[in-house]
């Protein structure tokens, strides 16, 4: 019973006095057992990453009214197993001319930027990797990196078009970091700290009810940096050629493709603990690890949100992308940040907390939209009318 | 424990290094790049005396806050300028660029 | 030798040896790589020093914004595929004279300060440092005027990036 109670703790102690008991020092055999704990923690997250090709295959089927994989094991499950051996015995090639180094060291970095999230993802009350006080920034260097991974996989190709998806998709990258650390900036000022796991301990009212636009605005910059669709330009076969990995065959490409799903399943994740209390659900108190069912099932829906924008909604164009984000997300996160600031400092004790942060967050949503509305009224006036403007100047 | 004076060698190393980059390299995005290792020497040491000398006080850290902003701030009017006489000239070599020179 | 040793060694090496490639290398691009290797050990250094706060910006504002930058001008200012030419001046000789006085000048100042071997004071658990520095950044009697002043610094290397860069439609 002691052992359920927390059981990562209770292996690390146990391991720890194994490693005492053979005569080493005591900070070296911490050092070993977090060792072996980081190299725990990825061989669980990538065995996860394995189903979710099972699930992804699944979820893009139905969506298009088929069955998805169906013949090898019981629905497909064996599905992905045969997809990594495709992928293992295929020739890595190198192109001429590429920069072998930077070439070959794209897709670990691409993997390494979705691997380094988990060591902050609270799982449950008891399992996370580390409650560093700066979590919430953490998230966004991270997203650095993968920016990082882009740029040397498209430049290292020796391939021109490899090289113009890398820069749309990093510019794009880039620009979409800004309404990113404002959605995230909001549960941290509602909570009062950085650190994640602390965040999901200060909501007793999900934050996705108190601010709900801030959810909106973080699931779609979150898109958005993953380069996932609708903001998919750099991997589009039909537009670029596959943008930043053309060039890429065999494992290193399915070290890309294993990172894109992991880090959406991840920024689902993320979505879950920010918004909707992480691990939080009923029973939690007296269970800790029950807290892991909770944020699994919260995580895996918004996973399948991700997906379910994916495959509804066509390609945005890139000038599109960026027109959207400079002139329509960043003026309404900083509205919406001093907002609900100022919502949060004047409603904060009252009765009217709940209520009155969710009709401010709509109030702000609605005046946006509007302004859009009035401005493409506008827009379609001058287009349509173009006759009576010339003829009123003579 | 760590003595500060490996902090203060370090960073006084990395300013040596950057202050080769910047005067011996003709390439003017590599000298750039040099003062970037420089500017990196002094948060280090910023950060290093913050934390041996008063950890309760937190000016070293604001200073090095302000040490990023005019660092990020510097590359970006530099890269730009460097850019923009690259489309002038068709050159990046610094002794090119010379034609104020008497 | 405590593992904080070994650990702060082996990244000062790998900040000095990066730090060197970055000014010796031949291959632009590369020498922007080495740059972030750089900057990443930079990173670990000040999460070492317990000021993680900084170690998590130099990570988002350095590599993630600037390293970027780089990489992107040295693509934009490439005359051919292959870097020709010497990379080093002349006279770097001279300069790398110049980098040892100033290394063994700055040494030599330094060893001289009663300070100089100081041990890390012990940080009491509750201090949280992020706190602390909100705090002063956002406070009249402290240093909210300078915080400001660098936010009018940022826009003014905006705009000012942006006008110098710019290219009208049409102009070659």
């Amino acid at each position: 019973m002691e052992f359920w109670s927390n059981p990562i703790k209770a292996a690390a102690d146990w391991l720890t006095g194994v490693f005492t008991g053979w005569g080493m020092p005591a900070s070296a055999s911490n050092v070993v057992v977090s060792l072996i704990g980081v190299v725990a923690l990825i061989v669980v997250v990538m065995v996860l990453d394995i189903m979710l090709v099972w699930l992804e295959r699944k979820i893009v089927a139905r969506f298009q009214d088929r069955l998805g994989p169906n013949r090898l094991g019981p629905f497909g499950l064996i599905q992905p197993f045969a997809d990594i051996i495709k992928l293992l015995i295929k020739e890595d090639t190198t192109p001429s001319g590429a920069d072998r180094v930077v070439y070959n060291v794209a897709p670990i970095l691409a993997m390494m930027a979705v691997l380094l999230l988990w060591a902050v993802l609270p799982v449950a009350p008891i399992i996370f990797g580390v409650d560093i006080n700066v979590g919430a920034l953490y998230v966004i260097a991270v997203g650095a990196i993968g920016t990082l991974a882009i740029i040397t996989a498209g430049w290292a190709s020796n391939n021109k078009y490899a090289l113009l998806g890398a820069f749309r998709q990093v510019a794009v990258m880039i620009s979409y970091e800004i309404p990113m650390v404002v959605a995230i900036l909001i549960p941290t000022m509602l909570a009062g700290t950085m650190g994640i796991n602390s965040i999901v301990e200060a909501q007793n009212v999900w934050y996705f009810w108190l601010a709900p636009l801030a959810a909106v605005l973080f699931l779609v910059s979150a898109m958005a940096e993953l380069g996932r669709a609708p903001f998919d330009l750099a991997e589009a076969e039909s537009e670029l050629v596959a943008g930043h990995h053309i060039e890429y065959s065999g494992m290193k490409f399915g070290m890309f493709y294993a990172a894109e799903l992991l880090h959406a399943f991840t920024f689902g994740g993320f979505m879950a603990a920010f918004f909707f209390g992480g691990w939080r659900g009923p029973g939690v108190a007296q269970f800790p690890l029950l807290g892991l069912f909770w944020f699994m099932l919260k995580a895996l829906i918004g996973y399948w949100v991700f997906g379910w924008i994916k495959y509804t909604m066509p390609r945005i164009r890139i000038d599109h992308m960026l027109a959207l984000n400079w002139k329509f997300l960043v003026p309404v996160s900083f509205v919406l940040l001093m907002v609900v600031a100022l919502m949060n400092s004047l409603l904060r004790g009252s009765d009217y907390y709940v209520i009155g942060m969710f009709l401010s967050n709509v109030v702000v949503g609605w005046g946006a939209l509007e302004i859009v509305r009035a401005s493409a009224r506008r827009q379609r006036k001058e287009i349509e009318t173009p006759a009576q403007t010339a003829s009123a100047h003579h | 424990m760590i003595p500060l004076s490996w902090y203060l060698v370090l960073s006084a190393a990395l300013f040596s290094v950057g202050l080769f980059g910047v005067l011996a390299r003709r390439n003017a995005v590599a000298i750039l790049l040099g003062i970037e290792l420089m500017l990196n020497s002094v948060n280090i040491n910023l950060v290093a005396f913050w934390r041996y000398l008063d950890p309760t006080r937190i000016d070293g850290q604001v200073f090095a806050i302000i040490v990023f902003a005019v660092a990020a701030a510097e590359v970006a009017v530099g890269l730009a300028l460097v850019i923009s006489v690259y489309r002038r000239r068709n050159t990046v070599v610094a002794e090119e660029i010379d034609m104020l020179k008497w | 030798m405590t593992a904080l040793q070994i650990i702060f060694l082996i990244t000062a090496g790998v900040i000095l040896a990066s730090a060197v490639m970055v000014v010796t290398t031949r291959n632009m691009i590369h020498a922007a790589l080495w740059l972030i290797v750089t900057l990443f050990g930079a990173a670990v250094l000040f999460a070492l020093l317990d000021a993680g706060f900084i170690a998590v910006v130099q990570v988002v504002v350095y590599i993630g914004a600037i390293a970027i930058l780089f990489i992107f001008a040295v693509m934009l200012t490439r005359r051919e595929m292959r870097d020709r030419g010497a990379q080093l001046n002349s006279e770097w000789w001279l300069s790398a004279v110049v980098a040892a006085l100033t290394f063994g000048g700055l040494f030599f100042l330094l060893s001289g300060w009663s300070g100089f071997s100081a041990h890390a004071p012990g940080l009491s658990s509750g201090t949280d440092t992020v706190q602390l520095l909100g705090a002063a950044l956002v406070s009249p009697d402290a240093y909210v005027l300078p915080f400001e002043v660098a936010s009018v610094l940022l826009l003014a290397a905006l705009v000012g990036a942006v006008y110098v860069a710019f290219q009208k439609k049409g102009e070659e």
